[in-house]
């Protein structure tokens, strides 16, 4: 991929190195009869942050879930970080601490404390000391803006905070990899802007990235590359610009035509 | 036309609110007289219950406390309905049966340090350290009410001292799964064949001990209270893991989950006890005297965990699957996010189910007088066979009624207080 455009000199402070983090090879699942992945192939590299697309029911989801193996798939290779997903449980544990994952509904855990919630998987997989997860914790607690809400529980916090929680989670782990399913669409529109600057900030540390969402001023400023998907393959990726402004597939046309047409 | 500018200058101070609107007329006119129906509903239940007490207080209040049989009480003027002389008469033999006399001590002191080993439990104030004598309390519970030498319940705890040696010493050298399964083996092993005879040993050489009660002597409330205790504290962990096994995707687990629950589910709690007391003998090997009231705790528990298996199966239901999603994709194993993330909140929805199904075990336990056992309502036949109440009935059953009223009626609360100190949202 060329790094020439405006897009990318805007935000040169974002490497894409060589290094593969993501290697998906003609990947297939089904849900019982019904074909939902058809042949995916797909090479992310580390730092690079990828937007996917496309309508509902494409298979977006469905796709960073066999990710982390939230779904099994049936046929082809996910390598991620250097280890392939099989069935072996060491494996998918060890990929599991090593990507993180935000989704639609936050997924809290409502019993625990927002700081608590954030040193757990630190603690018990990570085997952290609770006092330096706690420290951990604070730090991104701090990151995402809401440090003082730390011993609160999930459900006295706002859609926005409750997300940002969700993500300071996950870094706790000091993933190398980030997925969001749709991090934003249970928001209110002025919640949503707090949780993509947090996501603008964490792209331009360098993390690696894919995010499923229609949010395309986010993809514009952010994305190396968008990733269009109907149903269950991937019909068109490009960079942000070309992608925008001159989709090639017909069925990628009508899709930016009714999602911007208005 | 405009409205002024207008900015606030000074702040308006609290008022107290008008009258009627708090204290008890308020409540009454919110909660008893809101509408027509509602005034009416309520009128007539304050008349059924001001008939009821008519009817039941002038029976209750009787001075027949020193009765000495019912005869007394029938031939005394005075008395006009109950004869609570029974209870006064009999009162040490509903709490203990036919347990010696010089030792009910042991029975009394073991309900008071139950207490003080569920509190670390229940109330989540109270010094963790409490924790371990919870944990031993099991032991010491059982030495104090069945009596005979120390070192069998030292020889049991030693089993698990020896359980968790093996493994630390096995999980090096053959792998961790082997090692849980090696050490669980000798465990086993050694409370079959080891405890009895090194327990007889060191008795014969240093004879610590209390006197041994047979399970026949036991009875009355403490009766209830062991089986009942026993009963709820042993069901809820084996409910635990039959739900899960019931959810596992581990075929064979799952199959024996679901066969057990649903077998137990479908017999009457009567005909398992029936079992304990006749069948078990003809399964156990000849010359094994395997004491009744224990084969008795083993079938209740065995029946209120199929039902609390249920009713935490229900809990798990409702968690929304994010809750697993969430606990998989940071990482944590199966056991970990069922530890720290499904489980407390499974048992959270599932507490109004799990408490009722403890009350429902608890008051259970009076059929055990059906295979002959002497609990309060066994007893009452045996009362009722005596020459001095002969007829009598209702003193009885009121009296027992009350007794395990207080009991269930604490546990209702207790799930109370902890639904309402769980909830961690508006
Ligand atoms: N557990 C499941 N069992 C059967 N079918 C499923 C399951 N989950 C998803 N599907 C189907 O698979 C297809 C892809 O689902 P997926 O959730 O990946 O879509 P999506 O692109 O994320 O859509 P959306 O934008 O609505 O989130 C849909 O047709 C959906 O109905
Ligand atoms: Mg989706």
């Amino acid at each position: 991929m060329s790094q020439t455009n405006e897009n990318a000199a805007a935000s040169s402070a974002m490497d894409v190195s060589d290094e593969v983090a993501i290697q998906i090879t003609n990947m297939n699942k089904w849900y019982g009869d019904f074909h939902v992945l058809k042949d995916i192939n797909l090479t992310v590299n580390r730092g690079e942050r990828i937007v996917v697309c496309g309508p509902s029911g494409s298979g977006k989801s469905t796709l960073i879930r066999c990710i982390n193996r939230l779904e099994e798939h049936q046929k082809g290779d996910i390598i991620v970080d250097g280890t392939e997903l099989s069935s072996d449980l060491k494996n998918i544990d060890k990929i599991r601490s090593e990507v993180g994952m935000c989704f639609q509904h936050f997924n809290l855990f409502p019993h625990l404390t927002i700081l608590e919630n954030c040193t757990l998987a630190p603690i018990w997989v990570r085997k952290t000391p609770k006092k330096e997860a706690e420290e951990i914790a604070m730090h991104f607690l701090e990151k995402v803006k809401i440090p003082e809400q730390a011993l609160k529980y999930p459900g006295q916090l706002s859609g926005g905070q409750q997300q940002r929680v969700a993500i300071a989670r996950s870094l706790c782990m000091k993933p190398r990899i980030m997925l969001f399913d749709e991090p934003t669409s249970a928001l209110d529109p002025e919640m949503i802007a707090e949780v993509l600057d947090t996501m603008i900030e964490l792209a331009e540390e360098g993390m690696t990235m894919i995010c499923v969402t229609h949010e395309m001023g986010f993809a514009r400023k952010v994305a190396n590359r968008v990733i269009f998907m109907d149903a269950g393959q991937i019909v068109e990726q490009n960079e942000p610009e070309a992608f925008f402004n001159n989709p090639q597939s017909e069925r990628t046309k009508l899709f930016l035509s009714q999602i911007l047409g208005h | 036309m405009t409205q002024e500018p207008y900015v606030r200058t000074e702040m308006l101070s609290e008022q107290p609110a008008p009258s009627g609107q708090t204290g008890i007329v308020k409540w009454m006119r919110v909660n008893l007289f809101s509408s027509i129906s509602n005034s009416i509903i309520s009128l007539l239940t304050i008349l059924v219950v001001i008939f009821a007490l008519y009817e039941f207080l002038p029976w209750m209040l009787q001075p027949s406390w020193g009765a000495e049989s019912l005869r007394e009480c029938l031939n005394d003027p005075n008395i006009t309905g109950a004869c609570w002389g029974v209870i006064n008469d009999r009162f040490n033999q509903l709490m203990f049966g036919f347990y010696p006399h010089e030792s009910q001590w042991r029975p009394l002191l073991a309900f008071v340090l139950m207490l003080v080993a569920v509190a670390p439990v229940l109330f989540d104030k109270l010094p963790r350290k409490m924790v371990w004598f919870s944990a031993l309390y099991p032991f010491l519970g059982v030495w104090l009410l069945w009596g005979g030498t120390i070192w069998g319940p030292l020889m049991v705890i030693a089993g698990f001292v020896i359980g968790v040696v093996v493994h630390k010493v096995l999980s090096n050298i053959v792998g961790s799964l082997a090692a849980i399964i090696l050490s669980v083996l000798v465990t086993i092993l050694w409370w079959l064949y080891g405890v009895g005879s090194i327990a007889g040993a060191l008795s014969g050489i240093a004879p610590i001990g209390i006197a041994e009660v047979s399970s026949s002597d036991f009875g009355g409330l403490m009766l209830s209270i062991t089986i009942g205790v026993s009963g709820i504290a042993l069901s809820l962990p084996i409910g635990i893991v039959l739900a899960l096994g019931r959810q596992s995707d581990m075929f064979v687990i799952k199959l024996l989950s679901v066969g057990f629950i649903e077998f137990i589910r479908g017999v009457p709690l009567i005909t398992l006890l029936f079992t304990a007391s006749v069948l078990l003998n003809f399964f156990l090997p000849p010359g094994t005297n395997f004491d009744l009231v224990l084969r008795v705790i083993i079938m209740v528990t065995i029946f209120a965990s199929a039902y609390m298996a249920e009713v935490i199966r229900g809990g798990l239901a409702a968690l929304p699957t994010g809750q697993y999603e969430a606990a998989d994709a940071l990482g944590l194993d199966y056991w970990q996010s069922m530890q720290l993330i499904i489980m407390p909140q499974a048992l959270k929805i599932s507490i109004p189910g799990i408490v009722g199904t403890f009350i429902g075990l608890f008051k259970d336990t009076t059929l055990v007088s059906i295979i002959g056992l002497l609990d309060p309502v066994g007893l009452i036949v045996s009362i009722q066979g005596t020459s001095d109440w002969n007829g009598i009935v209702w003193e009885l059953y009121t009296f027992i009624a009350l007794m395990f009223w207080v009991f269930t009626f604490s546990m209702s609360r207790y799930s109370m207080y902890l639904e309402n100190k769980l909830k961690t949202s508006h």
